[in-house]
C-alpha cells in the first residue's frame, strides 16, 4: 500500500464542521503520518447526508467508500480495519453512491456538491463545470433566455415565478446598466441548500450568475449573503478570487469581449431582507424596507436599474440547463413544476439532509423513505413546509405530491423546499404564537397589517392559550389573518397567517385547553 | 473572540475611505466599524452622515434597523443560539432556558464577568443537526445542555487564563 497516494475526503461544509469534521481531519492526518501511510486529504463539500456527518470517504478502485459519523476517537480503529482500502468497519456504509438515501436521488443542481474540492477550478471543470457558460458565450442573449424559458425553470426562492420570463423582461429593458442580484439570504428555518451549495460547489453559482449576465446584458452582480453564514461567505469570496484569477470573471471573460464583475455583500441579521425589494434596499445601503410593486425590480431594481433577482438554487440550476439543454431539465418533474428541487429534511428527523428529487415526490416518501421518521422515535405530528411563513401539515396530508400547484391548492406552499418535522410533543398553539411573534420581530414596519397585525396576533393567541373567550378570540384571529393576507405589502405579513391558520385548522384541540385546567375558565 | 479597539475617529475615517469606491457602501462600512470597535459608537453616526452625505437620521435608521448592529460592546465571546422552528423541534426553548440559568444572563445580555454575550437568532442553517449554536462565528450542531456547558467551560477557562497573563 505504501507509495500509492490514497485520497481521503473529509467535508469542510459548515454542518460537518459543526459536529467535528476539522478534528477528524487532523486525527486522520496524524494517524496516517504516525503509521507512515501516504494520504492526501481533500476537504470537499457535504454529500447532504447530514446525520452521517462527519462523513469520511476513501477513494478506492471500486469507487468512494463512506464511513460515518466519524469522531476523532474512531480514527485509529478505522486505520486498523484498513479503511484506506475500503475495509469493513462498524461505521462503514459501503460505496457512498450506493447508499439508498443518495442513490435514489436525482441530483442535477447538487451533482458536484460533496464530490469535488469546492475551491479547485480544475476539479470543477473535470466534472462538467463551465461547459454551460462556454455554450452561453457562443449564443446571443435571446437564445440563452429561450433555453432557460424552455427548461421550465421557476424561481426556487419560493414564489415559483418562471425564470426565463423574468430574464426576458430585463433583456428587453433599455438601460445603460443592468444588474444580477443573487438572493442568498436563506433565512427560512429548515433550509440550508443555498449554504450547502455555496460551500460545496461555489463555482456553480458564479457560472449561473455569469450566464444570467450574458443573457440580459448585465455587467455587474451582487450576492447578498446572510451574516449568519460566515463560512459560506468566506468560501464564496475565495471562489470569486479564483474565478477572476482564471479569467472566468472580470473583463474579457475567457478571451471574449464580455464583462461581468461579481461581489459578495453581507446582510445584518434582518429576515425581511430575503424579500427581493428589501434586499435591494439593503444592497443600496438602506434600511431593508419592502418596496411597493410595480415597478418590478426587472425594470427598476438595484439603484433604479433593470435587475435580475434570483435565488441561489435558481441560478445554480442554470449551468446544467445550458450544458445539457432545456429538454434534459424539463424532462424531470410534473405538470408545470419542471426539473428538480433540493428538499431539505430538518428538525426532528432521523436522517436529515438534502434530498434532490424531481417535483412530484410525496411528502410521505421524503419523511419516511428518506427521513426515516423522527429522531426521537415518537410519531410525526406536524411538518412545516416552506419556512416560517409556510403551513403546518398533519399526517393526513403527507400523500400530497410536492409541486407548486398541488401545494397552492391546499393553502400551502413549497417555498424553498425546507421541511421541518415535529413529533407528538409539539403544542401547535405555541407554534402559531411563534409565527406571529416572529413576524412582529422581523416585520420591516412599512405596512400596518404586518407591523401591527402581528403584535395583535400574539396577544389574541395568548388569550386563546389562557382559555379566555376562546370562540370569540378564534374568530377574531381568523379575521385578523384575513386582513394580513389581503392587506400586507409582501409575503411577510401576507403569509404569516399560513402557519397560524393551518395550525388552528388541523390541530384544533391545541387551541382549547382542557376544561378547568386554566384560571381563565369561568367554571 | 472579539478584540475590539477603543473608538477612534481617525481609524473610522480610514475605514470609510477603504470602502469609498463601493456603491451602497453603508452596510459594508458598518460591518467593518463593528468588527474594529466591537459596536457602532454613538460618534460614528454624525461621522458617517458627514462622510457619506447622509442625514444623521438616515444613518441612525440603518443602524437601528438591523439586528446585527450593536450600540454597546459585547463580551469576549458572542454566543448565538438559534430559536427558529427546526431547532424548536429539537428542544431549542429548553436550551435557551438552560443558557439563561447557566450563564445567569438575559437574552441580548452580557454576563457579569464580561465573558459571554448571548444573542438569540433565527436560523443558522444547520437545521438537520439541531439545536444549533454559533460561538464567535463557529457553528456547533446537536448542542444539548451538556455540550453547551462543555463548549462554554473551555472558553471561560481560556479567557480567564488570557486575562491573568
Amino acid at each position: 500500500m505504501s507509495g500509492h497516494l490514497i485520497t481521503v475526503y473529509v467535508p469542510r461544509d459548515a454542518a460537518a464542521l459543526s459536529v467535528g469534521a476539522d478534528a477528524v481531519a487532523i486525527a486522520i492526518r496524524a494517524e496516517a503520518s504516525h503509521r507512515g501511510l501516504p494520504v492526501r486529504i481533500v476537504r470537499n463539500g457535504s454529500r447532504g447526508m447530514l446525520w452521517l456527518e462527519p462523513l469520511v470517504e476513501v477513494a478506492t478502485d471500486a469507487g468512494r467508500v463512506a464511513y460515518g459519523a466519524v469522531t476523532p476517537a474512531d480514527v485509529p480503529s478505522l486505520f486498523d480495519a484498513g479503511f484506506l482500502t475500503g475495509g469493513a468497519h462498524p461505521l462503514g456504509h459501503g460505496l457512498t453512491e450506493e447508499i439508498p438515501y443518495f442513490k435514489n436521488q436525482e441530483r442535477l443542481t447538487f451533482a458536484r456538491c460533496g464530490v469535488i474540492d469546492p475551491l479547485s477550478v480544475e476539479d470543477y471543470r473535470a466534472h462538467g463545470g463551465f461547459r454551460g457558460l462556454e455554450n452561453a458565450l457562443a449564443m446571443t442573449p435571446a437564445e440563452i433566455v429561450a433555453v432557460v424559458t424552455d427548461s421550465g425553470l421557476r424561481g426556487r426562492g419560493g414564489a415559483g415565478f418562471p425564470t426565463g420570463i423574468k430574464w426576458n423582461t430585463v433583456l428587453n429593458a433599455t438601460a445603460a446598466e443592468k444588474f444580477i442580484c443573487c438572493n442568498a439570504d436563506e433565512g427560512d428555518s429548515g433550509t440550508f441548500a443555498d449554504r450547502m451549495i455555496i460551500e460545496g460547489d461555489p463555482f456553480c453559482l458564479i457560472e449561473g450568475m455569469t450566464i444570467a449576465a450574458l443573457a440580459v446584458g448585465a455587467t455587474a452582480g451582487f450576492v447578498y449573503m446572510r451574516s449568519e453564514y460566515p463560512h459560506a461567505t468566506e468560501t464564496l469570496r475565495h471562489a470569486i478570487r479564483l474565478a477572476y484569477d482564471e479569467g472566468w470573471l472580470g473583463d474579457d471573460i475567457h478571451g471574449t469581449d464580455r464583462t461581468f464583475h461579481l461581489e459578495v455583500r453581507v446582510g445584518a441579521g434582518a429576515y425581511i431582507c430575503g424579500e427581493e425589494t428589501a434586499m435591494l434596499e439593503s444592497l443600496e445601503g438602506k434600511r431593508g424596507m419592502v418596496r411597493a410593486k410595480p415597478p418590478l425590480p426587472a425594470l427598476e431594481g438595484l439603484f433604479g436599474k433593470p435587475t435580475v433577482v434570483n435565488n441561489v438554487l435558481s441560478l445554480c440550476a442554470v449551468p446544467i440547463i445550458l450544458d445539457r439543454g432545456a429538454a434534459y431539465y424539463r424532462d424531470f418533474g410534473v405538470g408545470r413544476s419542471r426539473g428538480t428541487l433540493p428538499f431539505q429534511l430538518a428538525g426532528n428527523i432521523r436522517r436529515g439532509g438534502i434530498v434532490e428529487k424531481a417535483f412530484g415526490v410525496t411528502l410521505h416518501d421524503l419523511l419516511y423513505e428518506y427521513g426515516g421518521g423522527t429522531i426521537s422515535g415518537r410519531p410525526i405530528r406536524a411538518v412545516q413546509v416552506g419556512g416560517p411563513l409556510g403551513a403546518y401539515l398533519p399526517p393526513e396530508q403527507f400523500a400530497l405530491p410536492k409541486d407548486y400547484e398541488a401545494f397552492a391548492a391546499q393553502g400551502a406552499m413549497l417555498g424553498h423546499g425546507g421541511i421541518v418535522v415535529f413529533d407528538d410533543t409539539v403544542n401547535m398553539a405555541r407554534q402559531a404564537r411563534f409565527a406571529m411573534e416572529f413576524c412582529a420581530i422581523e416585520s420591516c414596519g412599512k405596512c400596518t397589517p404586518c407591523r401591527i397585525g402581528s403584535t395583535r396576533g400574539v396577544e389574541v393567541i395568548d388569550k386563546i392559550i389562557a382559555g379566555c373567550d376562546v370562540d370569540d378570540n378564534l374568530a377574531l384571529l381568523d379575521d385578523l389573518c384575513e386582513v394580513m393576507v389581503d392587506g400586507s405589502l409582501c409575503a411577510m405579513g401576507g403569509m404569516t397567517p399560513y402557519p397560524v391558520r393551518s395550525a388552528v385548522k388541523h390541530f384544533p384541540a391545541d387551541f382549547r385547553p382542557a376544561p378547568g385546567s386554566r384560571a381563565g375558565d369561568a367554571s | 473572540m472579539s478584540v475590539s479597539q477603543p473608538w477612534s475617529a481617525e481609524r473610522a475615517l480610514s475605514i470609510v475611505a477603504e470602502h469609498a469606491h463601493q456603491r451602497g457602501a453603508l452596510l459594508p462600512i458598518l460591518h467593518a466599524l463593528q468588527e474594529t470597535f466591537g459596536c457602532i459608537d454613538e460618534e460614528a453616526i454624525p461621522l458617517l452622515a458627514g462622510a457619506l452625505n447622509l442625514s444623521r437620521a438616515d444613518v441612525h435608521g440603518v443602524v437601528s434597523f438591523y439586528h446585527d448592529f450593536r450600540r454597546t460592546r459585547p463580551g469576549h465571546h458572542t454566543i448565538k443560539v438559534c430559536r427558529a422552528e427546526a431547532c424548536q423541534a429539537m428542544g431549542a426553548d429548553a436550551l435557551l432556558d438552560h443558557v439563561r440559568r447557566r450563564l445567569t444572563v438575559d437574552l441580548h445580555g452580557t454576563t457579569a464577568d464580561g465573558v459571554f454575550t448571548v444573542e438569540p437568532v433565527f436560523c443558522l442553517g444547520n437545521c438537520a443537526l439541531s439545536p444549533a449554536v454559533m460561538i464567535d462565528g463557529t457553528l456547533h450542531g446537536r448542542v444539548g445542555p451538556e455540550r453547551f456547558d462543555a463548549l462554554t467551560a473551555d472558553l471561560r477557562n481560556q479567557t480567564q487564563t488570557g486575562d491573568a497573563r
